[in-house]
């Protein structure tokens, strides 16, 4: 066996996403899948001709929905991928379909997502997946005692991380602040406008410690990415983002379940795919980083490495992940500002590659080389860490 | 409107909730590894062994986070709102989700000893919860 790595063997090479400062969207479903497949491959200088690999996950859809996808599409892939882990899957996709592609198993890879729970609210079409089908362990352990999903395994994790290392709810209210910075560079964003600590805090605490602008939005989105091998991406329409790092790992599906609530499966799946990458933290100039609440986004600093464990309170109240500042985070104003129909980490991937274009505008961060996106899934449950970095960067 | 959302027991898990009639807390363990095993599984998640037993546990252990809900999407909750959900370190090492109640939520904290305590459900089992131990004085580094 040869050097196990992915490093520069693929390349994310067209992207699409679609969201409004309305939080909705006119289309739904397989038409707004498509249309942002169609969106990302014309990006590419792709067309759907070239596709035969598909990767697709989404809700209301539990078994074969990247068959159902291709099918719509009428194509016939050799390659096909539906992990659901939650919001991290498609961190997880694009690793496998990195890995598919650099064994030969196949050459450009689609993966999409959408979903609109804004949108479908208003048609009166009920969307919403149950949160399990038939036994679960969490319908016997967890949902007698009324755990409120999704935000209660986070308020769980921000207590004890409060607890446990000082952490206060001014320097967890400093992330939504300098994730709406961001926002507001974003014409996109669901909220533009800017907010303070006090407003974080004077906000209503839903479920402590956490307040409502702890948590992330309910908005309508969708997005796609088209991956392919790093020799076919030389050739394309936009510089190519290459994979220079991936890993996924998870330790728990159930909150209740989890080794230590302050410390996630980033810590492995982010010392992993950096390794591959060989990086360390000071190489990142983007870090996109699942933000369904704030503790979630503190977290990942933490596992991630770009502070030590129990300091990622203190790391962020200056407002470094801000506009300026040394940890450019979440620059497309994140899950709690921008965007956040269900399975956010679509829109991880989609920024950090027009971060390394140069094409994101007022919010470029200048020069950037590499960025790198990591979701979270299920209740903390799954991590997916995907390095990018451009051409310089290989 | 049920007063609570009834835990669906299985196969393995049904003589935990058959001694909860009788306000009973116990544990599954693992002969071989002796250790904790929670929830219930039909193998040991170290050993993969099925050597397990049922001991009883002292229903005693420290929480180990928790957070008052305010808001709840369990619709036969909405009138106990704010109630405390909470993970619980029991005493021998199993870890699980309960609602702290006998107190006021401002009185609760990390770390603070809990026993066991019982609400009964409409088919006669009981949902094992927790209360402040007897002569607990809580935890000064709450908040």
């Amino acid at each position: 066996m040869g050097e196990r790595t992915l490093r520069g063997a693929t390349a994310v090479v067209g992207v699409a996403d679609a969201a409004s400062p309305t939080g909705e969207l006119p289309n739904r479903g397989r038409a707004l899948e498509a249309a942002m497949i169609a969106e990302a491959l014309d990006d590419a200088g792709l067309t759907l001709r070239d596709v035969d690999g598909v990767c697709h996950v989404g809700p209301s859809t539990y078994v074969g929905s990247s068959l159902g996808l291709a099918e719509y599409l009428g194509i016939r892939p050799v390659f096909t991928e539906g992990t659901n882990v939650g919001g991290s899957s498609y961190e997880v996709h694009l690793e496998h379909a990195a890995a598919a592609i650099a064994t030969g198993l196949c050459e450009v890879v689609v993966c999409t997502y959408a979903e609109t729970p804004r949108g479908d609210r208003n048609r009166g079409i009920d969307s919403e997946m149950p949160l399990w089908i038939g036994y679960h362990p969490e319908a016997e352990w967890e949902a007698p005692f009324g755990l409120w999903q999704p935000m209660g395994p986070y308020a769980l994790a921000a207590s004890r991380h409060m607890a446990q290392y000082g952490t206060t709810p001014e320097q967890l209210a400093q992330i939504a602040v300098s994730t709406r910075q961001w926002a507001a560079m974003n014409p996109r964003a669901r909220y533009q406008s800017p907010i303070t600590v006090e407003d974080v805090i004077d906000s209503p605490v839903l479920l402590s410690p956490l307040h409502r602008l702890d948590c992330c939005l309910v908005t309508d989105g969708a997005g796609a990415f088209v991956l392919t091998s790093a020799e076919r991406a030389a050739d394309l329409a936009k510089p190519p983002a290459y994979v220079l790092g991936a890993a996924s790992c998870h330790d728990h599906d159930m909150i209740s379940q989890m080794p230590d609530i302050t410390v996630t499966a980033g810590a492995v799946s982010g010392r992993r795919a950096f390794d591959m990458a060989g990086i360390t933290t000071a190489d990142v100039d983007v870090l996109m980083a699942y933000d369904s609440f704030t503790i979630t986004a503190l977290l990942h600093l933490e596992d991630l490495g770009f502070c030590a464990k129990g300091e990622g309170g203190s790391f962020v109240e200056d407002g470094k992940l801000g506009p300026g500042g040394s940890l450019p985070m979440n620059t497309n104003g994140g899950g709690l500002s921008y965007t956040h129909p269900g399975m956010y980490g679509m829109f991880l991937v989609v920024e950090a590659v027009r971060q390394l274009r140069g094409e994101c505008d007022s919010r470029q961060v200048p020069g950037a080389t590499v960025a790198v996106a990591h979701g979270a899934g299920g209740a903390l449950s799954a991590m997916g860490t995907v390095v990018l970095g451009t051409r310089e960067a290989l | 409107m049920p007063a609570r959302f009834e835990p669906r027991s299985t196969e393995v898990s049904e003589p935990f909730w058959r001694a909860t009639r009788e306000r009973r807390l116990i544990m599954q363990w693992c002969r071989p590894c002796e250790h904790v095993v929670f929830y219930p599984r039909e193998v040991c998640p170290r050993c993969l062994g099925s050597n397990l037993e049922w001991r009883d546990s002292p229903g005693t252990g420290t929480v180990y986070a928790f957070s008052v809900h305010y808001r709840t999407g369990s619709p036969e909750l909405m009138d106990r709102t704010p109630y405390v959900v909470a993970l619980v370190d029991l005493t021998e090492g199993a870890r699980l989700m309960t609602n702290i109640v006998g107190c006021e939520p401002d009185d609760i904290g990390v770390g603070m000893g809990v026993q066991v305590t019982w609400e009964l459900l409409a088919d006669g089992r009981h949902l094992p919860l927790f209360e402040p131990s007897t002569g607990s004085h809580g935890d000064s580094s709450r908040r």
